[in-house]
């Protein structure tokens, strides 16, 4: 077994729990385990299933609180309950969502290429799985820490554009096409902010694995990278396409989206792997910036990773109830030259800075938090001055000089109609 | 060297969440921009013109309801006016107070549907919405207080109104005219301070004031380009000339201009309102029945009489021969005649902007189709 | 407030650029010859001392033996009304008028609902189609002679929508 493998104490766990007296374990102070000696295969393999199925379980259950949790957000936010039927609290409401979705008839259009048809929606719930296999969950809970782990991240999440191009043009419907293309090309401009604004981040703590990410963080990245932290924050609700950037499920063609032919569980799975999209940017916005399961002492990691989890969460749901979408041109022109704007001058600051201070302590970090504000600060300003709306001149005209002359004349007194002036010719052709 | 790209035709058929009732439409875009928009409708048609042919005046008031449902009393408000100049009916004075209230009252519900359904249109799921659609409902409770109806009122009778308003209506309406307020300014601060409604809405079918009086358009449409048109001002009926309120006015003349104006007209309706709880003076709500019997025989004769609705001139037509039912009824649509620019607004524009456009008319089909 | 036109005062006026054109005035109303229509109304909206630029309400009425196109102006730099009237179809036959959508575009719609539900023809519209029903639509409502099928099955009249065209008891003593 590989250096990797017993470093991760979730996994030593449990495969020392399972083995028998193997040097590995003993090593580490286990005594022998429920297995004989010559099973550790068997060991291996019973690990690894355990580690598969409490990742995909506890993410799945993770999507069911969170719908029921946005859901009653929304209510929230609208000055109403929310859902409040089905269980406590409403609770069991997503569990009504799902056998609902399951029980609905699986229709397959007859123009559809129907391998391609069945394989969309796998192409996009697997992808969004398996983000959270290099994610920390607290201290020595994760899967793999790859040494590439950010950009492990970031080819995984791209492999959405391909399963939405996939889903719409396996339907074989000319509308969805429209609309599919309209999403990728929001999905593709998004994705280059998305990795530049982590360019710094890596530049800081001096590589992409994850958890040395987290180990770098004395000081929390949101305060040491804001534009970092900006970009990357709008550039994945765009991935997600959520409000503001949701124009793919707005009235655009409206009802006839990319996944308008998908019924029953197919657009489950969709509906799914959305969910588990916004679980896993709001992972990785806590991991990336704010220090992870980093916390203090008496309380366990695990809460702190779940506290800032949900944190993160309700922030990105709050965005979606209060803020109306943007058109797609007026997107596409806010990652173009917006977002690409400010993770250049990001980089370019984040390197002087690097380049003065490599390896930096936690008081130098503090010092390039406080370099790093008033620039952030200052690009926004100027870039939102570049991309606003310009306002009116002159809303309200002139009360002597009106738009179009209203009342300014007035009929001679002998052409108003007055009731005693009625004439002898009597209209012709009765009532 | 130029992509060879072909028009879409797509059908935005008559049940579709973003248009406000039934309408139809048939838009032909090449890429995001459209080409070709041709409005169908005609699916709430009920003839309501040929109906009140056989119904006497007062009976018509129930048809005139049902037209624009969401301004009933100012449809009830045109028709009565139209019957009284018809029947030379002179109204009582506490009967006109009372319908000024309810027609102001009225205006501030329709404008608070057609903003609320602007910022859903536009995207945002719902909560502006659900404000201005609770503070509607407080309208309606007082709509219900004084008439019995909610939405269908059939409040209004020729000389006045048919029931006076019971005690506990008069603190009610202090209360709701305060609630209002604070409504209109969360939804003001929603609109003017919120870059993306600017950058959706800002610059989008922009009409010249030419174009839109030769297109017989009025109301909040008109006077978002800077006409000072209102037939409160210009041509006062009832006891209008007795109040004072201001004239919204604004030069832009695109879609965030139209909703501005209609946001501001809210406040000045509540300064009406409050103006005539002032003035009004008790007395008999309607002429007794031995000056205007329960059924009216207007002499023979034509009358046409346009009020300020929430949409626009709206006017009824009325033909009488002597009878206990009108001749010939009909019903100036201010809907159906803001729909005439529809096509030009749109075309040109982007496919983003078709239901902003679309909900910044703000349409009733109930109107149009009548 | 909105000043009104009286009908002789405003007939005097129109004689007065283009002659020939009214037939007679009352009260408000002027009632103007169907052919000349256009002239006059074109007259009315560029001419200073009128100025009607905006064109409230278009529509007919059916008295019996002749149809009546009614025209309510109004005046927004003169604060003024106006109301013209036209006689067309007499003795019913086939009414037509030429259409003032060229001089006023908010006339399109009206005229399209005129069309559809008295039938009389505007000549020169854009787009002469009907507008609340759909085409196709048997016989124009609105008309004072317009029966529908469930008045015709009681009269005795076969129901096109039944094969055989048999009759059915209506409602009454038969």
């Amino acid at each position: 077994m590989g250096e990797s493998l017993i470093a991760n104490s979730l996994w030593r766990n449990i495969y020392c729990v399972l083995a028998g007296d193997s040097s590995v374990c003993a090593d580490n102070g286990y005594s022998a385990g429920f297995l004989p000696a010559d099973m550790a295969w068997l060991a291996f393999i019973l690990t690894a299933a355990a580690i598969i199925g409490l990742w995909v379980n506890g993410i799945l259950g993770g999507v069911i609180v969170l719908i029921w949790g946005e859901r009653r957000l929304f209510g929230r936010f609208q000055s109403r309950t929310g859902p409040n039927r089905w269980g406590p609290w409403g609770t069991l409401t997503s569990v009504a969502d799902a056998v609902k979705t399951m029980f609905k008839e699986d229709v397959v259009p007859k123009d559809a290429d129907r391998i391609l048809f069945n394989l969309a929606p796998i192409m996009i719930a697997a992808p969004a799985l398996l983000v959270f296999s290099v994610i920390p969950f607290g201290i020595g809970t994760y899967v793999a820490d790859l040494n590439v782990g950010v950009l492990f991240i970031m080819a995984i999440t791209s492999l959405t554009t391909l399963a939405v191009l996939t889903a719409a043009w396996s339907s074989g419907n000319r509308i969805a096409i429209l609309s599919a293309l309209r999403s990728v090309a929001l999905l593709i401009s998004y994705e280059i902010p998305m990795a530049l604004a982590v360019v710094g981040v890596i530049m800081l703590a001096g590589s992409m694995s994850l958890g040395d990410i987290i180990a770098a963080q004395g000081v929390p990245f949101i305060l040491v990278q804001p534009l970092g932290f900006f970009v990357f924050f709008l550039a994945a609700m765009a991935e997600m396409a959520r409000a503001p950037f949701d124009l793919t499920e707005a009235e655009s063609e409206l009802a006839a989206g990319y996944l308008n032919d998908y019924a029953s569980m197919k657009f489950g799975l969709f509906f799914l792997a959305e969910f588990m999209a916004e679980i896993s940017t709001s992972a990785i916005v806590t991991t990336l910036f704010l220090g992870g399961w980093r916390g203090f002492d008496p309380i366990p990691s695990h809460f702190w990773f779940g506290a800032k989890l949900i944190a993160v969460l309700f922030v990105i749901i709050w965005f979606r109830m209060t803020l109306p979408r943007l058109r797609v041109d007026q997107v596409l022109k806010f990652a173009w030259k917006g977002l690409f704007e400010l993770t250049m001058i990001n980089i370019v600051v984040t390197a002087i800075l690097i380049a003065i201070w490599p390896q930096p302590t936690t008081g130098e970090l503090w010092i390039m938090a406080a370099i790093n504000w008033p620039v952030a600060i200052i690009s926004i300003y100027l870039v939102s001055k570049l991309l606003g709306t310009p306002s009116y001149d002159k809303p309200q005209p002139d009360a002597d000089a009106p738009v179009y002359p209203v009342a300014s004349a007035s009929i001679p007194a002998s052409s108003v109609y007055s009731a005693e002036s009625t004439t002898t010719s009597a209209p012709e052709g009765g009532n | 060297m130029a992509i060879k790209t072909q028009p879409v035709t797509v059908n935005l058929g008559p049940q579709h969440p973003s248009t406000h009732g039934v309408f139809r439409m048939r838009v032909m875009f090449d890429g995001e921009e459209i080409v070709d928009v041709e409005p169908i409708f005609g699916y709430l048609h009920r003839g309501s013109e040929k109906l009140a042919e056989e119904r006497t005046y007062t009976q018509i008031v129930t048809l005139t309801d049902r037209m624009d449902y969401v301004s009933s009393m100012l449809n009830n408000h045109a028709y009565i006016l139209t019957v009284e100049k018809l029947a030379g009916i002179e109204p009582s004075p506490r009967g006109v107070w009372l319908r000024m209230i309810a027609s102001e009252l009225q205006r501030i519900a329709s404008h608070l549907v057609a903003t609320g359904f602007l910022i859903q249109d536009l995207g945002a799921l719902g909560t502006p919405l659900i404000y201005a659609m609770r503070e509607r409902e407080n309208i309606l409770d007082l709509f219900e207080m004084i008439c019995g109806a909610r939405i269908t009122n059939s409040y209004l009778r020729p000389g006045g109104v048919f029931m006076d308003a019971p005690e506990e209506f008069w603190p009610a309406l202090d209360r709701g005219l305060d609630d209002i307020v604070r409504t209109i300014d969360d939804l003001e601060t929603y609109l003017s301070g919120n870059e993306i409604i600017f950058s959706r809405t800002k610059g989008t079918a922009v009409l010249t004031p030419e174009q839109l009086i030769n297109a017989s358009i009025t109301g909040p449409m008109l006077r978002a380009s800077g006409v000072d048109w209102d037939l409160r001002h210009r041509a006062p009926y009832d006891y209008y000339d007795k109040v004072t309120f201001e004239r919204i006015l604004h030069t832009a003349s695109d879609n965030y201009a139209r909703y501005w104006v209609r946001v501001q007209e809210m406040r000045e309706s509540v300064k009406i309102v409050k103006q005539c709880i002032e003035q009004i003076e008790p007395g008999p709500v309607r002429p007794s029945f031995d000056d205007v019997p329960r059924l009216i025989r207007p002499p023979a004769g034509d009358a046409y009489v346009g009020i300020e609705g929430s949409k626009g001139e709206l006017g009824f037509y009325l033909v009488s021969d002597g009878g206990i039912s009108p001749y010939r009824m009909h019903v100036r649509a201010s809907s159906l005649i803001n729909l005439t620019l529809l096509r030009d607004m749109l075309i040109g524009g982007q496919f983003g902007d078709l239901f902003v456009t679309f909900g910044s008319v703000d349409l009733n089909m109930g109107e149009v189709d009548r | 407030m909105t000043t009104v036109w009286s009908g002789t005062a405003l007939a005097e006026a129109i004689e007065a650029f283009a002659p020939g054109s009214v037939e007679s005035s009352a009260g408000t109303d002027v009632w103007l010859k169907p052919e000349s229509i256009s002239v006059v109304c074109e007259g009315l909206k560029t001419r200073s001392e009128f100025k009607f630029d905006l064109l409230s309400s278009l529509t007919a009425v059916d008295y019996i033996d002749h149809f009546e196109v009614v025209y309510h102006l109004t005046s927004l730099p003169m604060n003024a009304s106006a109301v013209l009237k036209s006689r067309v179809g007499l003795g019913r036959s086939d009414a037509f008028i030429s259409s003032v959508v060229p001089i006023w575009r908010g006339a399109d719609y009206q005229e399209r609902e005129v069309w559809d539900l008295m039938g009389i023809r505007f000549d020169g519209h854009p787009n002469h189609k009907r507008i609340m029903l759909w085409e196709g639509f048997p016989g124009h409502p609105l008309r004072k002679d317009y029966v529908t099928y469930d008045q015709s099955i009681a009269a005795g009249a076969p129901d096109p929508d039944t094969e055989s065209g048999a009759v059915e008891s209506g409602n009454g003593d038969e």
